[in-house]
This record gives structure tokens, sequence and C-alpha cells, in this order.
């Protein structure tokens, strides 16, 4: 076979398993949707408020660390800017703006990806490998309702609630550098900040945090199923999973922002 | 009870599976052998659905499931119980929680009779004490008896196992033995077992088959499996000192 020829049929076989791999990953997000009905019935209470604990929780300490030096950072680099204008008042509105609408939902997608998506690959990898998730099919227990779902739930519920926690302290940074390092009184900050922050920013950047908390669940559920090749294979299904996580976001999340504002 | 037909497999470019027919009666211990890589395990995956074949057909009591529903396939896997060769335990649950797992999903039992069903099986294996423990806690033999109680918790009519013994010490292997024989002799279950361990093989057997390259080389009771003329299952014996002249016989006989 002549090399040009291998070469279309490599490309081809990998297009196709692409194909293949988001069918996969689609049946596996909708058929946890179907039961999320289930999500608090005797058989998966336990599980999903695990994970909700997991997720919201022990996220806190991290989220709180980042969200913090966002706001600071951001008012520090707007307010060297506006300072040359003699704009620094302007400082509130700046931060708030950017963490409601793009800074809050995106860090702390960066951060769930990274914490607790990683995890989730990791955990669903390694009960792949080790034969956990056949034993499970074996026994007529649906993985998409024992595992994914309760996770989707967790993510889904607490991607919003963790996006309103950052983007309060992202501008509690702010306000600190505001007054401490730019001279700006702290009520007028506030008053900047809520005056031009709007419900409608709100409402988009909670929307957001609530798709990231989908697709980060899905990519991390189907890059956990697909594992193979043992403790290497976790590690690049955990890998794996985190890259995509984080491009998607960028994509969605720009994609998102277009719809709502342009 | 199980019956393969011309059963194909192929996975990469290699055919793990190479038309192969065999047939598993009710109440046998049936025992596969063979080399890494001779298609055990595949061969076990077919007869749970946990793969399908490129040709052929898996029966089960008469059913063939290649092209069943999600019922109907759930229906014939609750016919199985399976010990996995990693015995497959969830990590996060504790012994009494991985054993009571299925009855918990699929019946409405009251929890206390769950409680005392599950007891009842650690007992039956020799694991009374070990239901609060979690799986990293416990030998790897005993990680196997928690995953055949599992696997027997809801009275399955076949039981699977795949490599029950490997990795575990001669003493425990045996145990594990005896526990395949019993599950037959006071449950009357049916038993597939897949091991490399021809000792355990010839013990536990009412049938052995050996797999080499995904063709059957040998489908025969224990004495008509030592007495092959096939020069691989001899070199399988072989390799396992089970020979006609053994190396230690004058030892033991003196």
């Amino acid at each position: 076979m002549s090399y040009p020829v291998r070469s279309a049929e490599r490309v081809g076989g990998q297009v196709l398993q692409l194909f293949h791999n988001t069918g996969h990953a689609m049946f596996m997000l909708l058929e946890a949707t179907w039961f999320i009905q289930f999500s608090f019935g005797k058989r998966s209470r336990h599980e999903t408020v695990t994970q909700l604990y997991i997720t919201g929780i022990k996220s806190l300490a991290v989220i709180s660390v980042v969200a913090m030096f966002t706001g600071m950072i951001l008012a520090l680099q707007t307010g060297l800017e506006l300072r040359r204008w003699g704009q620094e008042e302007f400082i509130g509105s700046a931060v708030a703006v950017t963490m409601i609408r793009e800074m809050g939902p995106f860090m702390t997608g960066l951060i769930i990806a990274a914490s607790v998506g990683s995890a989730i690959a990791a955990q669903l990898g390694t009960m792949t490998v080790s034969e956990e998730i056949a034993a499970l099919e074996v026994m007529s227990i649906n993985p998409n309702r024992f595992l994914v779902m309760p996770r989707l739930v967790a993510l889904t519920l607490m991607m919003p609630i963790l996006a309103v926690y950052t983007n309060i302290l992202g501008i509690l940074g702010g306000a600190i550098v505001g007054t401490t390092q730019l001279g700006v009184s702290l009520t007028s900050y506030m008053n900047n900040a809520t005056e031009f922050a709007t419900n409608k920013d709100l409402y988009v950047g909670l929307f957001k945090a609530f798709i990231f908390g989908i697709i980060i669940t899905t990519v991390s559920c189907h890059q956990g199923f697909m594992t193979s090749e043992g403790a290497v294979g976790v590690g690049k299904a955990t890998r794996r999973s985190v890259i995509i996580s984080f491009l998607v976001i960028l994509v969605v999340g720009y994609m998102i922002t277009r719809m709502f504002y342009l | 009870m199980i019956r393969f037909e011309n059963v194909t497999k192929v996975l990469g470019r290699r055919a793990v599976l190479d038309d192969i027919s065999f047939e598993v009666g009710e109440g046998e211990t049936f025992v596969i052998v063979g080399l890494s890589g001779a298609g055990k395990s595949v061969t076990l995956k077919h007869m749970i659905r946990l793969m399908l074949p490129d040709s052929g057909s898996v029966i089960i009591e008469g059913e063939e499931i290649n092209h069943l529903g999600r019922r109907a396939l759930q229906e014939v896997r609750s016919k199985f119980g399976v010990l996995f060769q990693s015995a497959a335990l969830l990590q996060w649950m504790s012994v009494c929680d991985n054993v009571a797992l299925p009855l918990r999903e699929h019946t409405k039992m009251p929890e206390a009779e769950i409680i005392s069903q599950v007891n009842e099986k650690l007992e039956l294996l020799g694991l009374g004490d070990a239901g609060d423990k979690y799986p990293s806690d416990i030998s790897g033999g005993m990680q196997k008896r928690a995953g055949l109680a599992r696997a027997i918790i809801m009275n399955p009519k076949i039981v699977l196992y795949d490599e029950p013994t490997s990795g575990l010490d001669p003493v425990t292997s045996r145990r594990i033995d005896d526990l395949i024989v019993n599950m037959r002799e006071q449950l009357g279950i049916t038993s597939v077992v897949v091991t490399h361990d021809l000792h355990s093989a010839l013990a536990i057997g009412s049938r052995i088959m050996m797999l080499h390259e995904g063709r059957i080389v040998e489908n025969a009771t224990p004495e008509g499996f030592i007495k092959s003329k096939n020069e691989t299952v001899q070199s399988f014996l072989a390799s396992q000192y089970i020979t006609k002249k053994g190396k230690w016989e004058e030892l033991i006989h003196e």
C-alpha cells in the first residue's frame, strides 16, 4: 500500500474514531441526564451527596485562593492603566463586570476541571482497568446511573454556586488592592461595582458555569471509561480529560459570550 | 447450557478466537486452559457479552445472546456470577457493602435480610469477620473470596471464574479450588474456570478445554486430557511438571 493511501486510511480511521467517541460521550450524557430523576432516591442518594461534598466543599480552599488573587491582579492591572487617566474609581466596575461575565465561571471551570475532573477520570479509569466497570455491567448495574449521574448532578449544581463564590471573592480581592494600593475608597469601589454589573451579566455567567459543569463531567467520565493500558492508560486519560475540558471550556465560553453579547 | 458455535473474534489483525465451537453442560466444572493470549478470557467475556463475536453464535440456555436488547441481556446476565481476575471489588465500599450491592440494586429486600444473606455468604467463604473491612485492607486471597461471595449472592446458575488462583500462594490457591468444588457440590452451580494452573484444572475440572492460538486443541475429561496425544497439550503438561514419568515420582513413592 502506498504512503498516501496509508496516510489517508490512518486519518480516516482517526476521524471515524472521533465520531465514535463523541457519540459514546453524548449517549452517556443523555442517559445520565435521564437518570437524574433518581439522584436522591434510595440507591443513589449516598453517592450524589458524596459527590456534592467533593465538588463543593473540598474545592473551596483552592477556589478561594485563586478567586482572591484573580480579583487582586485584575484590580492592579486595570487600576494602573486607569490611574494614568485619573479614572481609578472605575476599578470596581472593571473588576465586577470582568469577574461576573467571564473570569468567575471561567476560573471556576478550570479549577474544577483540574481538580475534580481529573480525579473523576483517574477514578473511573482505574475502575475500568481493574474490571470494576465490567463487574458493574455484569451485575446489571448501569455505570451511567451508578457513577456518571451523581457526578453530573454534583457538578451542574455546584458549578454555578462556586462561580458566585468566585465572583464575590474576586470582587473582594479587587477591593483590597483598590483601597490599600490605589487609593480608591471602599464605598466608591462598591458603588461602581454594583452600578455597572447587570442582572444579565450574572445570569449569563451562571449559565456558563452550568454548561462548564456538564462539559467537565462528560469529558472526564468519558475519558475514564475509555481507559486502557493499565496504570499508564490512567495517567493518559487523566491528562487528556484536563486538556480536553480546558479546550472545550474556552471554545464554548467564547460561543456563549458571542451569543449573548454580540 | 452454554454453547459456542463457530465463534470468531479478531482483535487488531489477530484472530483471538478462530472458529471455535464447544458446549458446557449443566452442573459441569468446565476449565479453559492455555498460554497467555490464547483467548481464554476473551472466551469468558463472550459468555456474558462483554465482547461480541465477529461471527458465530453464543447461546445461553437455548437463547442466542448476540442480538439481545438491554432488558433481555440483563435477564441472561442475571443467570451469571463472575469472579474477575482482580476480584473487581469497589474500593470505596466495605466488603459487606460490596457483597450486598446486587441485592440492594435489584431487590426490595429489607436491609436486615440483606445483611443476614451477606453474612451467610461471607461465613460460607470463611470471611465472617471481614465484612467491615475495605478491599485495600485484606489480602489477595480474601479479596478473591469476597469477589466470589458477591458473585454468588444472587444465587446464579452459572459462575465464571477468571484466573481465580493467579497471584495467590499455593495454600490459598488450593483453598479457592476447594471453594469452587464446594460451589458445585453444595449449590449445584455450573462453573466455567479460566486458568493457567493445570494442577488446579485437574483437581476441580469435570472437563478441560485447551485453547492455543485461538483454536481448541483439546476438550476432554481430566484423564483424557493427561492422556492427550496432542503435542501442545503434552508440552503444556510438561511445563507444569505433570508428566507420565514425573521427576519426583520415585521420591514420592519411596
